[in-house]
């Protein structure tokens, strides 16, 4: 019998809808409802993630036949937390503002399961490529959920994007501040995961 | 800051689950039911308490006369991932029954991302160590008590008449939400803010 080798594509395009890892796979939620307060925060936060999943499954992958089974994940966590520590120097010193407004949420990145869930279920077992494929699917997936909700957030608290006007009198005047305090975020999150139930149909 | 403050900000003002949503995973992976909600939370409070102890010591006993201040990342994760396996055969060997509580929830407690922050902030805010394990002290237990709270609320929602697109997930969601904005109303209390 001939099993047919998955489509490169389907690895990029899985992390974007069907496996979301937000709203499917339900991890990384943390970072998901803390940073997405404005649309510069959310995009900022999920570029710096993509980044770590894509460079730490490359590097797992390439090293996946020298590193024993049993000391794997102490491996993947040093891997880890050394992107992690590059991007964290970087932001602070090339995006201070950013770094403030995100915080203690840089350096756990470390700890965030899409990272570690990638090195041990993806990258840990197949080629490079398709390890970057995979990584960048599922940043991408990641970075676009962070992106919509802080955008969602940032306007209906006051009618901005990227901290832009754009232009809506009543938004700026009576904006619902209620969206940027922590239940906001967890009503925003409810309400698009029940739209995914309702119109992503998983098989 | 004297110590009450510090514990009560930890504990409710600025409740790590609910308003700086920290812990979120095990929040809500673990909240189904009230019994197993309750074993996570006292395995969080004694593995928060001894990583804070472990890395106030490391980072300012070795990390600062060293200056190796840019390895804090991964001591940090490292540490606390050693810590977690020596407590579980600690606990497996010598005091069987508290390894039946909690002992299943302690693996888990590697990626709670709560234990990390917890020490990235005690760092964050200059504490002293006494000042350090109160605001450990307090955010384990705020960990505990959101956790527990929001259980019993999760076990009656299991019953109640949702729509199907919200079941699971979806209202879990929304139901933080609105215990948060309860926890919200905490704000100002003794003249601490978010």
């Amino acid at each position: 019998m001939i099993r047919r080798r998955p489509s490169r594509l389907k690895y990029l395009l899985d992390g974007i809808i069907l496996e979301n890892p937000i709203l499917i796979l339900m991890i990384g939620l943390c970072p998901a409802l803390a940073t997405s307060l404005t649309a510069r925060d959310g995009l900022g936060m999920g570029v710096a993630a993509s980044f770590v999943i894509i460079t730490s499954n490359i590097i797992i992958s390439l090293i996946r036949k020298i590193v024993p089974d049993n000391v794997r994940i102490p491996v993947f966590i040093i891997i880890i937390s050394t992107f992690v520590t590059i991007v964290d120097y970087t932001l602070q010193a090339y995006q201070p503002a950013l770094y403030q407004a995100l915080g203690v949420f840089v350096p756990l990145i470390v700890v965030n399961c899409i990272v570690l869930g990638r090195a041990e279920a993806f990258a840990y077992r197949h080629g490079v490529f398709d390890s970057f494929l995979d990584g960048l699917g599922k940043g991408l997936g990641f970075t676009l959920i962070l992106f919509v909700m802080g955008t969602a957030r940032e306007f209906l608290a006051g009618g901005t994007f990227f901290s832009k006007s754009v232009g809506i009198e009543f938004l700026q005047k009576n904006g619902i501040l209620f969206m940027i305090f922590p239940p906001g975020g967890f009503l925003l999150i409810g309400l698009l995961k029940a739209l995914v139930n309702k119109y992503v149909k998983l098989e | 800051m004297n110590p009450a403050k510090i514990f009560l900000a930890a504990f409710l003002v600025n409740n790590i689950i609910l308003l700086r949503y920290i812990g979120l995973c095990p929040f809500f992976g673990v909240s189904t039911r009230f019994s197993t909600s309750f074993g996570m939370g006292m395995a969080v409070v004694f593995v928060m308490m001894m990583a804070t102890f472990v890395t106030f010591a490391l980072y300012h006993l070795l990390l600062i006369p060293l200056n190796l201040l840019f390895l804090r990342t991964a001591v940090f994760i490292l540490v606390i991932a050693a810590l977690v396996q020596f407590v579980e055969m600690f606990l497996k060997k010598s005091f069987r029954a508290l390894y039946s509580a909690m002992g299943i929830y302690l693996p888990l407690i590697t990626t709670n991302c709560a234990i990390l922050a917890t020490t990235f902030l005690v760092i964050d805010y200059r504490y002293n160590l006494f000042q350090a394990m109160v605001f450990a002290l307090g955010t384990s237990l705020g960990f505990t008590f959101v956790i527990l709270i929001f259980s019993a609320l999760r076990e009656k929602l299991e019953y109640a008449p949702i729509s199907p697109a919200f079941r699971g997930y979806a209202i879990a969601f929304i139901a933080a939400a609105l215990v948060s904005l309860g926890f919200l109303g905490f704000i100002g209390l003794f003249g601490l803010s978010l």
